[in-house]
């Protein structure tokens, strides 16, 4: 084998593998990505099809309801409007009213079905996108005010760099 | 005081670190002798003071001081003292105290041990190293100051994330880093060789311990990290493709291209400039890893509050680690050329392909990590990237990476017969057929568990028969044998060990993924659930109290075909000062499965619950195949070689193992 050869053979396999690698990735990103909806974006949109979405906001106060068997009913606000979600499963742990959540599934006849209910590991953790639904609904404000009577009042304010 | 003590360590630290970032390098541009050894005498002086800033932090932390707003915010005077301990790391400014002190601790061990290093070399190596560092200590100071203080103080703190108090994250970050970190010696090492312009077989064996305890103890991190979710999470899982989750795999995938790619310049000084840049782009994906968790700009599953400011600063710190690097290795990568090409069928052949997918792998695994950021900044909306996606593109790329694996060390350097590796390997095929079709009448509804037993098989075997022709197992007689595989070099036993371990890995990944069982349901006392062969009776629950939290403790009764198995006793666990509730998931864990139950909340009164039962099959093989990969990484550092520290290559030639060219033998083309 040439030189100019081996080196050929090298440059095919690697380009082989991108390109396989790409087809892979074209392939698979139109399935499995799921676009961001705030519940005022739900309102406004209204029809998104059979579509696999993310749903984020706050647990709106009182609003949870525990179904027949596993099922839970709440609603995801972002103070502004709401959306009613239906999920059957176990909760994460740090799932409770006033507290930032999203959820993945399907809108259905105005009732967001949920696949999946995301946990987080720290309470005054605020996923991104439900900090920027919250601004967009110029509801942000309150979030502050909201978070203060929610517990966060307990720690002294002045002391911190 | 004792803080301020810390405090003023750090800054110590700081500048004792400028001094080792500019001085030795002059040195070594001037050849100056006492000027490259203050390295050395600074490296050991500031692995000193950091360590002594890290313990007056862990004693502020041990005696419950609240007049520090880091142990405040993280601790509780009624916190068991092993969580008052790890508390020390268990939140982002002491995380990076610890990062900045592993980073302190790496360049103090070459120091300390690279004693048969060139000079100019270990004093170029320490200055990048110190310069890394600088930027980390601007960072700390600047950013994220653990010594601030509270006045008045309060009367007690508010305790740490429940979730965090749990012996495997006590030690998940400190291994993470140890690996994450480790990565930068190695880096430093590349950067002093492109400044002095020369790669050659003996800094391919000076990197090799670097790299390996580094990979070593990523592995380790990613593992324990894996398992805690497993049994802490209470979903069952072991791996979500999360962007946390990727942002440390992604080292560990170039990481390992890197351990392999080394081998091919040591063996044949060839590969220089590829290794040298794998070696910038695995501390580069360090750094971004640490970006993408401390910035908190992906969501995550796994995310903590974050500050975005800090974020700013470690992705400028970023820009100009890699920007620098990258440009420095434009304008001297090249010098490094030499070696030239080599036969695709060869023991560098495959060792080549090997980084290839591996970086196709880590490419792949980086762009659906970051798309989400691209999207939104072209203005394409939010989105997320789920498992689904991680998996179609992932998994097929590691077929070709694993039948690759199996065959790679059978071929020779040089120049290796395919067909007559394939020959060898024929009882690996015949294992592998034997393990899918086993696979195939469990579940005929997916190829997937088919697909992964036959690979897990086929590696397995396949490295089992490498050993054995190395060992001359059957060929011999079993003496012989046996005194063989005493006298294999460790390295060798290392690689069989490694490779075998990500074979079982693989029986437990397959088997988990494939044929996972899950119940959800209400259960109410004396009832019984039946998951697969067991039957699980619920005999109720009741409230225990903990250290420093309340419990609901259920209780299940577990047979298999009417005969008692074991009881499991999940537990839900509330911290009123943390206002957190954890699920302690019940695990009883067998070869051929775990038996897994959470309890979940009360549902309607009358004892009854939300119950979920799993039977995760294979799980323990998953562990027991990382701990074996780890196991490798270590024994292949106890090799003679390494540890005898890089001896010249002409003595290297004489315990270099047979089967290996050694190093000065390479063929110029």
């Amino acid at each position: 084998m040439k030189r100019k050869h081996k080196r050929l053979t090298f440059v095919a396999v690697g380009l082989g593998l991108l390109g396989l690698a790409a087809a892979l990735f074209v392939s698979a990103i139109g399935d499995s990505v799921a676009f961001f909806h705030s519940p005022s974006d739900l309102a406004n949109q209204g029809d998104l099809g059979d579509r696999r979405i993310r749903v984020g906001g706050l647990v709106e106060e009182g609003s949870i309801e525990r179904g027949h068997g596993t099922e839970v009913r709440f609603r995801v606000t972002d103070l502004a409007r709401s959306v009613p979600v239906v999920y059957v499963g176990i909760l994460p742990d740090l799932f409770r009213e006033g507290q930032g959540v999203v959820a993945q599934g399907r809108l259905r006849g105005g009732v967001f079905v949920a696949e999946e209910v995301l946990a987080r590991h720290d309470e005054t953790y605020m996923p991104p996108e439900v900090a920027e639904a919250l601004k967009q609904a110029g509801t942000w404000q309150h979030m502050g005010q909201h978070m203060e009577a929610a517990g966060a009042a307990s720690m002294p304010a002045d002391g911190y760099q | 005081m004792i803080v301020e003590l810390g405090h003023f360590a750090l800054i110590l630290a700081l500048a004792v670190a400028v001094i080792q970032g500019t001085l030795p390098m002059l040195g070594a541009a001037r050849n100056h002798g006492p000027w490259m050894e203050l390295a050395r005498t600074a490296a050991l002086g500031q692995v000193a003071l950091v360590g002594l800033s890290f313990a007056c932090l862990m004693y502020a932390y041990v005696v419950s001081d609240f007049s520090v707003v880091n142990v405040v915010r993280n601790s509780h005077s009624l916190k068991p003292m092993l969580y008052k301990v790890s508390g020390t790391w268990g939140n982002h400014e002491g995380s990076m105290l610890l990062w900045v002190l592993i980073l302190a601790l790496f360049g103090a061990a070459v120091a300390a041990w690279g004693r048969n290093l060139p000079p100019a070399l270990k004093a170029r190596t320490l200055a990048v190293q110190a310069w890394i560092a600088v930027g980390f200590y601007l960072f700390i100071l600047l950013t994220s100051n653990p010594f601030v203080r509270m006045l008045p103080p309060p009367a007690d703190g508010l305790g740490l994330n429940p979730l965090l108090q749990d012996p495997g994250l006590a030690f998940h970050p400190p291994l993470l880093y140890l690996g994450y970190v480790g990565f930068s010696i190695v880096f430093s090492f590349a950067i002093a060789a492109l400044i002095e312009g020369r790669v050659d077989a003996a800094w391919a064996r000076w990197v090799r311990p670097w790299t390996l305890s580094a990979w070593a103890f990523l592995t380790a991190g990613i593992a324990l990290g894996s398992w805690w979710a497993y049994y802490e999470l209470g979903w069952g899982g072991w791996w979500f493709w999360d962007p946390v989750e990727n942002a440390s795999f992604l080292p560990w995938l170039t990481g390992t291209a890197l351990l392999h790619s080394a081998i091919v310049v040591e063996k044949r000084e060839t590969l220089k400039a590829w290794t040298i840049f794998l070696a910038i782009v695995t501390f580069g994906l360090s750094l971004l890893g640490t970006f993408l968790v401390r910035s908190g700009v992906l969501t995550s599953v796994h995310a903590f509050a974050t500050d975005p400011t800090r974020g700013v600063f470690i992705l400028l710190l970023l820009v100009i680690v890699l920007g620098g690097s990258f440009a420095l290795f434009a304008w001297r990568g090249p010098q490094l050329a030499g070696g030239g090409l080599f036969r695709p069928v060869s023991r560098e052949g495959g060792l080549l392909l090997n980084n290839l997918i591996l970086c196709t792998a880590a490419a792949a695994v980086l762009l659906g990590t970051l798309y989400p950021l691209m999207l939104e900044a072209v203005g394409g909306g939010k989105v997320s990237v789920g498992p689904p996606f991680f998996n179609a593109v992932f998994v097929p790329l590691m077929v070709p990476l694993i039948i690759a694996m199996a065959v790679g060390p059978l071929l020779p350097w040089k120049r290796g017969d395919l067909g007559g590796a394939l020959q060898r390997l024929w009882i690996a095929g015949a294992a592998a057929a034997v393990a899918g079709a086993w696979a195939w009448t469990r579940d005929m509804s997916t190829l997937l568990g088919l697909l992964g037993m036959a690979m897990a098989a086929w590696l397995l075997v396949g490295t089992l028969v490498e050993l054995a022709g190395r060992i001359q197992l059957f060929r011999a007689p079993v003496t012989e044998s046996l005194r063989r595989l005493v006298g294999l070099p460790r390295s060798a036993i290392g690689m069989t060990l490694a490779h075998a371990g990500l074979a079982i890995a693989l029986v437990g990944m397959t088997g988990d993924s494939v044929w996972k069982l899950e119940s959800i349901q209400v259960t109410a006392p004396g009832e019984t659930v039946t998951v697969g062969r067991h039957s699980y009776t619920f005999e109720g629950a009741r409230e225990v109290t903990g250290p420093n939290y309340l419990a609901i403790r259920g209780s299940f009764r577990v047979e298999r075909d009417g005969r008692p198995v074991t009881t499991l006793e999940p537990e839900r666990r509330r911290y009123p000062v943390e206002r957190g509730e954890t699920t302690e998931a019940a695990i009883h864990p067998t070869w051929l499965g775990d038996l897994y139950v959470t309890l979940g909340d009360s549902q309607g009164g009358e004892g009854a619950f939300v119950t979920r039962i799993y039977f995760n099959p294979f799980i323990v093989w998953l562990w027991t195949g990382v701990g074996l990969m780890v196991g490798g990484g270590l024994v292949s550092l106890a090799d003679r070689r390494l540890r005898v520290g890089a001896p010249a290559p002409r003595r290297a030639r004489a315990t270099a193992p047979s089967p290996s060219a050694p190093a000065t033998e390479t063929v110029t083309p």
